[in-house]
């Protein structure tokens, strides 16, 4: 899907390569092992898949283990993955036992040697307690844990408090630690399906094959049918902003075939849809990321009108193209939206209609918005700056409690 | 002739690994007990890290404390008085933080009620460690110098301009020293150190710096 290092180069810079290159050099042939529970299917699997050969790529001699659990430890770390985002689950003895028992059963086979373990999520955290001597152990959480149900977080910060770092995506994520925690965003590829450059003949097909009048506005949400994501909300204010105002909205998401909850949320959309003919909702597979990326380009606003987020990368792929984005204030998006720099931010259904007016009627203004975002991502939320964040952890781990650190020929410490 | 330095001027660049503190504040007076406590550190970290990670936007942008009162808690008249201080003038963080410290510490006084951040937009603590690296770039000359102005990263201007003087605890920026040290620049040295490195953005830095730098050239090649 994408090419090396080099292949960034036009987004980012050559100078920008060229201090990966640096960074690496320091952490040359240094061992990194990463452990999650899935080898595919979500976004830790993702990054990983798009991570591990670049950090290979600048001299790391990055790995990466799954680890093996029966279906009752995963019925286990689902409830602790739900008490983590805050809902009230208890965690029985015998759940604390299936846990330990996984752990244990893993800790016999794997081989954790490597100079660097990076431990990702809550299920192999327990893997600390055979950590080696000398060797150095990260935990990075892609959970939202703004407010963990506590019993649930308390046996899961047993294990996190015996690790040297603790890594979350978004500010209010951290916990009282005695450990150092570091804040490192996801990111997004821009050589990925998903975002890189169209032809405008690709566009143009999607566009056509979904119904949707490529002359007039057209509002978008891409999202999970789920009701966190406040579809209806979305409606409700797309109907408020066109009384005065001509435009189209494509509610789009993934296949809910298997989640019972989805199917319901999409039903509720169709019924709240109706047969007004300027509303669509469209399940897409997965896979469908050609025919995403060639939404969100086609689209005049696009919302992200969550009331809960882990990061909500949706918001920088569109910031990616350049597009004005009008999201909830919540999660990790006002890290990728300034409001009024580079975006928009709303609470409410009657501010998100509010701001679909001004951005339909202020191009201009909306154009800038879109401007201002893509660079805000070009900086900040791209896959190089996740690499280097990475990186940068890696050396912190020599220099623990530090806070400038020199590196280089001379060793400079300045 | 142009005049050769003996020491030639390495740039360094600057990359930061953000800590998260897990300290936060709902409403001002959090907001001002936990600045009268945090590391200075974490006072750079929010009214400088806008500078490179905003880069393309206007001059002037304002600091985290600044933008999160106006913003979240919409007091706007104290917001505008934090985004106005003058950062420059500090040659220590903890200066700047008591500044910082005494306007919220005026505008309480004068208020009763205290506005709270709506959950999930609450203030929150960062800090950062700051890596330095040498770049490839090197100066023995002013013509060399301006050269390498127009490559270097927009961290690499920073961090010379005020990181190495706000949290290294040099007296003075780095280019001004170097340019009267070892070129005897005795007024471009003054005139980079008179710029406001905080009212221009990263790019109108660079042009401002290299435009001083090849008037002096100029004025050199008339003599």
């Amino acid at each position: 899907m994408t090419g090396g290092l080099d292949a960034y180069a036009p987004f980012v810079g050559a100078g920008t390569i060229e201090e990966l290159r640096l960074l690496g050099d320091q952490l040359r042939n240094r061992r990194v092992q990463n452990i999650n529970s899935t080898a595919v299917g979500g976004g830790v699997a993702e990054i990983l898949n798009r991570l591990i050969p670049l950090l290979r790529e600048v001299g790391i001699d990055a790995r990466w283990d799954v680890m093996r659990g029966g279906d009752e430890f995963y019925a286990v770390t689902k409830a602790i993955h739900n008490g983590l985002h805050g809902k009230p689950v208890p965690l029985t003895d015998q759940d604390v036992e299936v846990f330990r028992q996984t752990t244990e059963q893993n800790l016999r086979t794997l081989e954790l040697s490597d100079d660097i373990v990076f431990i990702h999520d809550p299920q192999p955290a327990g893997f600390i307690k055979r950590r080696a001597p000398g060797s150095r152990w990260i935990w990075r959480c892609h959970i939202d844990l703004s407010s963990p149900w506590p019993a649930v977080w308390d046996f899961v910060r047993e294990s996190v408090e015996h690790y040297d770092v603790a890594v979350f995506s978004a500010p209010q994520f951290s916990r009282t630690l005695p450990i150092d925690q570091v804040l490192i965003s996801p990111s997004i590829d821009p050589l990925a399906d998903k975002n890189r450059e169209l032809d405008p003949h690709t566009i143009d097909s999607v566009i056509a094959g979904l119904g949707i009048d490529p002359s007039r506005p057209l509002v978008t949400q891409v999202s999970r049918f789920d009701r966190l994501k406040d579809p209806l909300g979305v409606i409700e204010a797309f109907q408020l902003a066109r009384k005065y105002n001509d435009a189209q909205l494509l509610l789009v998401g993934g296949s809910a075939t298997d989640d019972p909850e989805g199917r319901e949320v999409l039903a509720e959309c169709r019924e709240r849809a109706g047969t007004d003919p300027d509303i669509h909702v469209v399940e897409l597979p997965p896979t469908a990321n050609i025919e995403i990326n060639a939404i969100q380009r086609a689209s005049t606003v696009i919302l992200q009108k969550s009331l809960r987020e882990g990061f909500g990368l949706t918001v920088s792929e569109a910031l990616w193209k350049g597009k004005p984005v009008i999201a909830g204030a919540v999660g990790g998006i006002p890290l990728q939206i300034t409001h009024k720099y580079s975006g928009i931010l709303t609470h409410t259904v009657e501010g998100t209609a509010y701001w679909i007016k001004q951005l339909l009627n202020a191009p201009e203004f909306a154009r800038r918005l879109g401007e201002n975002g893509r660079e805000h991502v070009r900086q900040n939320f791209l896959l190089t700056r996740h690499l280097r964040d990475y990186m940068l952890l890696f050396l912190y781990l020599d220099h623990l409690g530090e806070s400038l650190v020199g590196l280089g020929a001379d060793g400079r410490g300045r | 002739m142009p005049t050769v330095a003996r020491d030639s001027f390495r740039f360094w660049t600057r990359l930061t690994l953000t800590k998260l503190t897990g300290r936060r504040a709902s409403d001002l007076a959090e907001l001002v007990e936990q600045l009268r406590t945090v590391p200075p550190s974490v006072v750079f970290h929010h009214t400088h890290h806008f500078l490179v990670q905003h880069q393309h936007l206007s001059p002037e942008p304002p600091n985290d404390f600044a933008f999160w009162v106006s913003n979240v808690l919409q007091e706007e008249q104290l917001g505008e008085r934090l985004a106005a201080i003058d950062t420059i003038q500090f040659a220590h963080l903890r200066e700047l933080r008591d500044r910082i410290v005494d306007v919220i510490d005026a505008y309480l006084e004068q208020r009763k009620e205290l506005r709270a951040a709506p959950t999930g937009e609450e203030f929150h603590f960062m800090d950062a460690v700051s890596f330095t690296l040498p770049t490839r770039y090197q100066a023995w000359t002013l013509a060399e110098f301006a050269e390498a102005l127009r490559h270097v990263g927009n961290a690499t201007i920073a961090y010379h301009l005020f990181e190495a003087r706000l949290r290294v605890g040099s007296d003075d920026n780095d280019f001004s020293r170097w340019l009267e040290q070892e070129l005897g620049e005795r007024e471009l040295a003054p005139a980079i150190r008179k710029l406001d490195p905080y009212t221009h953005t990263s790019d109108g830095l660079r042009q401002r710096l290299i435009a001083l730098i090849e008037q002096r050239i100029r004025a050199e090649a008339h003599r």
